[in-house]
């Protein structure tokens, strides 16, 4: 029932990103529009794949972590991402897919780092120093970052900082393609380690009693979620609030089992980031707010009035 | 009649690493089905160490341990979790859930990864529910019940994985009297009504000699005593344990402990 209702969501937040635009199309020519299906259609459905990707990312990481305040940038990806980008802009790697890929690079050794780091107490993953680890990560490629852009051309660094804030501007077809062949593998392992993740939030020890594999289990998360938020990063910029907000919507409103949740989190986190771009598309038209802030603004008052009906009941 | 060998160390020696000393020096024990065992000692004595070296969770320096007859280690968790259900000192509840939902995590063990809960998932939480007189508390959230409340579900939890072993480590610590007893009543009661074996960490010595059949004393890690409540609990080996001057005496047959005060201050 819930997946029916989230699913005819999901449509409709797709049919009206269709349907507003600052182009303003006549309904009769909607369907044979090139704007329609080369702009908004793929525009949506990358959103929509971001968002529900950032969703699943956080609500597994809050279970490693074990912490409900983990969002997926908090373990250094967001920092490393912008890190790659500004390097590329830097260095003047030409090519469309410069900025996207050097972002990616960037993640993926922020994540191998603060995954290096988090084995430091021996042979098994603390999630507490991945935690410090991703801070200490983050901050570190932040330094670098402003170290390069005090050093370089400010005009053309503007786009990389524009470009990491950007959000879905750039959306092709290719895109979206590119993710729908990336994603499904860090998907399934997340969805295979949902009902260890339910015990996992129990503590190790007692997750382990009632046949948690924990130490291989902590490893696959981490680097299935890790890969889904570098992904996002690069496509997408840096997303904040979705990977934050959506799982703690997800668990007051359908409990706190990840067979549910990381469904619908995908769910949620898709049309929660849809609409937000579809906002930030048309609300101040012909120019854009970063998709960021409209995610900020609709997901805050939907937290806050959650929070509160479940402390009350 | 002796039931069934469930779980055996022998000769067991642990040491954590970077640890100065052995936390379990060549500890042995056989457990039964049928079963009530109490393992008593100081703070620190090895305790806890012995529940996770029967279980595979710390390196053994020395010696074997068998679960139903094979090594601990061969075991995979989730194989061993269809067989020992543990009550952990400490566990964490970090997103609100419901009692229902908690004690519905003991059927982890038996799903597959594809499949969902079945029928006899199902009633084994309700049996488990009932067992432990946690039935109506199933729809109520975790963080509204009681100390005894919670750990009587938690043992709800334990029994729904349908184990041939219950492992509860200092399962009444801040619970009160009542609650206390109802819950070495109903450990009592499950052993005996379920064929089920029992090896509880405490520090409750009357309660143990009273409830268990057997008894381990440790000190230091090394096993101190072991064999029945009336020949472990004797006065002199008390005393040396806990470094405490006690006197022993019996009730209904088992040994009482009573805690002498020192000398210099009794009225």
């Amino acid at each position: 029932m819930k997946y029916v209702v989230l699913a005819g969501a999901a449509l409709a937040t797709v049919a009206a990103a269709l349907l507003v635009g600052p182009a303003n199309l006549p309904l009769a020519d909607l369907l044979g529009s090139p704007i329609v299906w080369q702009l908004r259609l793929p525009r949506a459905v990358l959103a929509f794949l971001v968002g529900g990707a950032l969703g699943v990312a956080g609500t597994s990481l809050q279970a490693l972590v074990r912490n409900p305040l983990a969002d997926p940038f908090l373990l250094g990806l967001s920092g490393g991402a912008g890190l790659g980008a500004v390097a590329a802009i830097a260095l003047h790697v030409p090519g469309p897919w410069a900025l996207p890929l050097a972002a990616f690079v960037g993640a993926v050794g922020a994540m191998a780092l603060v995954y290096r780091l988090g084995l430091v107490g021996g042979g098994e993953l603390d999630p507490r120093i991945l935690l410090l680890g991703g801070v200490a990560v983050g901050a570190l490629a932040g330094a670098i970052t402003t170290a390069i852009v005090s050093l370089a051309e400010a005009t053309e660094l503007r786009n990389a900082f524009l470009w990491l804030w950007g959000g879905f501007s750039g959306a092709s077809w290719t895109t979206v393609l590119v993710i729908l062949a990336y994603a499904p593998l860090p998907l399934g392992v997340l969805v295979a380690a949902a009902r260890p993740l339910d015990l996992l939030a129990l503590g190790e020890e007692p997750a382990q009693y009632l046949g948690a594999d924990v130490r291989r289990l902590k490893q696959l998360v981490y680097l299935a979620a890790s890969l889904l938020t570098a992904a996002a990063v690069a496509v997408a910029g840096v997303i904040g609030f979705v990977g934050l907000v959506v799982p703690h919507v997800c668990r007051l409103v359908w409990g706190r089992l990840h067979r549910t949740l990381l469904p619908t989190a995908f769910l949620t986190g898709g049309i929660l980031l849809a609409a937000a771009d579809t906002l930030a598309r048309t609300v101040v038209a012909p120019r854009e707010l970063p998709v960021g802030i409209v995610t900020a603004l609709l997901g805050v008052p939907v937290f806050a009035f959650l929070l509160r009906r479940w402390t009350v009941s | 009649m002796d039931g069934e060998l469930i779980l055996v160390l022998s000769g067991v020696t642990c040491r954590y690493p970077d640890a100065p000393r052995d936390s379990l020096v060549g500890v042995s024990l056989e457990v039964r089905a049928g079963e009530f065992h109490a393992v008593l000692g100081p703070n620190g004595s090895g305790k806890t160490t012995l529940v996770r070296a029967a279980l595979g969770l710390v390196r053994r320096v020395a010696g074997r341990a068998e679960i139903l007859g094979r090594p601990a280690g061969d075991w995979s968790r989730r194989e061993l979790a269809r067989v020992v259900g543990v009550l952990p000192q400490r566990e964490d509840n970090l997103f609100p859930q419901r009692v229902r939902e908690t004690v519905l995590l003991g059927r982890y063990p038996h799903l597959s990864l594809l499949g969902g809960m079945g029928a006899n998932d199902r009633a084994a939480v309700e049996r488990a529910l009932v067992a432990c007189d946690t039935a109506d508390l199933a729809d109520r959230w975790l963080w509204s019940l009681s100390g005894g409340e919670y750990q009587r579900v938690r043992l709800a939890r334990a029994l729904a994985q349908e184990p041939r072993l219950l492992v509860l480590d200092e399962p009444t610590a801040s619970l009160d009297l009542r609650h206390e007893m109802e819950l070495f009543e109903l450990v009592r009661a499950l052993v005996d009504a379920h064929g089920l074996a029992a090896l509880m960490i405490t520090h409750h010595v009357n309660l143990a000699a009273r409830f268990a059949d057997q008894v381990l004393l440790l000190a230091e890690g090394h096993a101190v005593a072991r064999g029945t409540p009336a020949d472990v609990l004797t006065g002199e080996t008390v005393a040396a344990v806990f470094q405490w001057p006690v006197v022993i005496s019996a009730f209904e047959g088992r040994p009482q402990m009573i805690p002498l005060r020192k000398k210099e201050n009794r009225p």
